[in-house]
């Protein structure tokens, strides 16, 4: 226990630094994800076919090859510079990464949740004279995120975990913590490594029951 | 599935302003691939040199089929083990037995509830201490990827006996089967056909964090291909281009394959 103890504040750092990539990615693909499904379900061709294309290459590539390609591609080759310190350079490239991967499942669960609205409630829209956008903005997704919640629970409980993956490009957080503390303290493997699964359980589990009760109590009765 | 129904169908004055809308859509999404062009052009991605290396046999066989091969045998090591691993403690987890039951309930959850990387690392840095033997890379990347999805896939097992009709298991045991052949004979077999595509979907992310494993240096496609490849002909964003088309043409026939195996099913079905 004594190098989980000795080594608390860099601990929670690290940790620290999980929870800024998660929040922060978050926030991103929520907004990024909302627009593609609206791109999905649009009357125009154009747009249903720019988001279907995204969709279908974020979902499948490996966010490992994701992240190396916005650290290595964009940010190392082509020099896109989001700040001048190297480490936020790197937590911003982390998030757009995490965001262009995250944004494509937010859109998946969003758009299962628009078939759970009865036909009737857009129909009922476009009588009183609503357009796409409003009768997509004030009807129809409103109720497919309230019957999403969860699955939008379990994206963001999958997003947080994977964090991890963003030592590829140079973020310290918590797995990078992790891997230097065994190499370092390596007679105390189990307490280091049940430590930080300890840390994620407490960041994942109180998240599931959130979104979990969030359902419940947002659902649409019908 | 369509969504016609969240819009009228447009008049001739509607078609008219869609097909104007559609071209100035087409036009910005044209235009901001033309800045991406253009930026990756002023750093010479577009070069020649960058991409006929890709065309090469000896970049093939030398980076890209070994790690394609390192990646596809990582994979399959995961669906098997991975799949052993949930129809075991799919089983347990379903069990009389509170001491089955409990602790299975417990190895799935916390399994389920670690970053897939951290149990990797477990397993590679630390199998020296707790083994007494360094294990390989490949052996930690499918270790992790069996506890991790294998849990997963528990969970999925476990959903489709639960949605079982009670007579199945009833009329098991009412014909004289024991509490192991109820399981394996009538129950396991109709809750895997019934979750069969969750599971095809379930070993694509299996296939898509192998990826994972160059970072505890095992030769994988993304490493030799990405990293390998752009060692020698720094070239990153045309070898990362081809690598995500391989990724996403593997995938995509996964999916195919679990829609497919929906369609037979929900066919058989009626």
């Amino acid at each position: 226990m004594n190098a989980l103890l000795s080594e608390w504040s860099t601990i929670t750092l690290a940790f620290w630094m999980t929870v800024k990539l998660a929040a922060v990615s978050a926030i991103g693909s929520l907004v990024l994800g909302t627009l593609l499904t609206a791109m999905r379900v649009a009357p125009l061709a154009t747009l249903r076919g720019a988001a279907g294309t995204y969709v279908t290459v974020a979902r499948n590539t490996p966010l490992t090859l994701v992240l190396l390609f916005t650290g290595l591609g964009v940010g190392a080759n082509l020099g896109v510079e989001l700040s001048s310190d190297i480490a936020t350079n790197n937590f911003w490239l982390a998030t757009i990464g995490l965001t262009v991967y995250t944004s494509a499942f937010v859109c998946e669960a969003l758009r299962s949740g628009i078939n759970t609205v009865p036909v009737g409630q857009a129909e009922a829209a476009r009588s009183l004279g609503l357009g796409f956008v409003k009768t997509l903005a004030l009807i129809t997704l409103p109720q497919a995120f309230r019957a999403v919640i969860a699955p939008l629970g379990s994206i963001l409980i999958a997003l947080t975990k994977n964090t991890t993956i963003a030592l590829v490009v140079g973020v310290s957080e918590a797995s990078v913590r992790m891997r230097e503390m065994i190499e370092t303290y390596g007679d105390q493997v189990l307490q280091i490594f049940f430590g930080f699964a300890l840390g994620f359980v407490v960041l994942c589990l109180p998240t599931g029951l959130l979104f979990g009760w969030l359902s419940r109590r947002l659902a649409v009765a019908r | 599935m369509s969504y016609a129904n969240l819009y009228e169908v447009p008049g001739p004055r509607g078609i008219r302003r869609n097909r104007v809308l559609g071209a100035a859509i087409a036009l910005a999404l044209l235009a901001v691939a033309y800045v991406v062009y253009v930026r990756f052009d002023e750093k010479d991605q577009w070069a020649a040199e960058k991409w006929t290396p890709l065309l090469r046999a000896d970049v093939w066989t030398t980076f890209i089929l070994p790690g394609l091969a390192g990646t596809l045998m990582a994979a399959v090591a995961g669906v098997v083990l991975a799949g052993v691993f949930g129809l075991v403690f799919a089983a347990a987890r379903l069990s009389e037995h509170r001491w089955v039951r409990v602790p299975a309930g417990a190895v799935v959850e916390f399994f389920r509830a670690v970053p897939l990387l951290l149990l990797i690392f477990f397993a590679f840095f630390g199998s020296y201490v707790l083994i007494g033997v360094n294990i390989s890379a490949f052996t930690a990347v499918v270790f992790g990827l069996t506890v991790y999805n294998g849990s997963v896939i528990a969970e999925i097992i476990r959903a489709g006996v639960l949605s079982l009709p009670r007579g199945q298991s009833e009329a098991a045991y009412a014909v004289g089967m024991r509490k192991s052949q109820v399981m394996r004979l009538v129950l396991l077999p109709q809750a895997l056909r019934a979750m069969l595509p969750a599971v095809v979907s379930q070993f694509i992310v299996l296939l898509k964090d192998s990826a994972l494993g160059l970072i505890v240096g095992y030769d994988e496609l993304v490493d030799r291909g990405l990293n390998g490849i752009a060692a020698n002909f720094s070239n990153v964003i045309p070898a990362a281009i081809v690598i995500a088309a391989i990724f996403i043409l593997i995938n995509l026939s996964l999916d195919r394959l679990a829609h497919w195996l929906n369609d037979r099913r929900s066919a058989g079905a009626r």
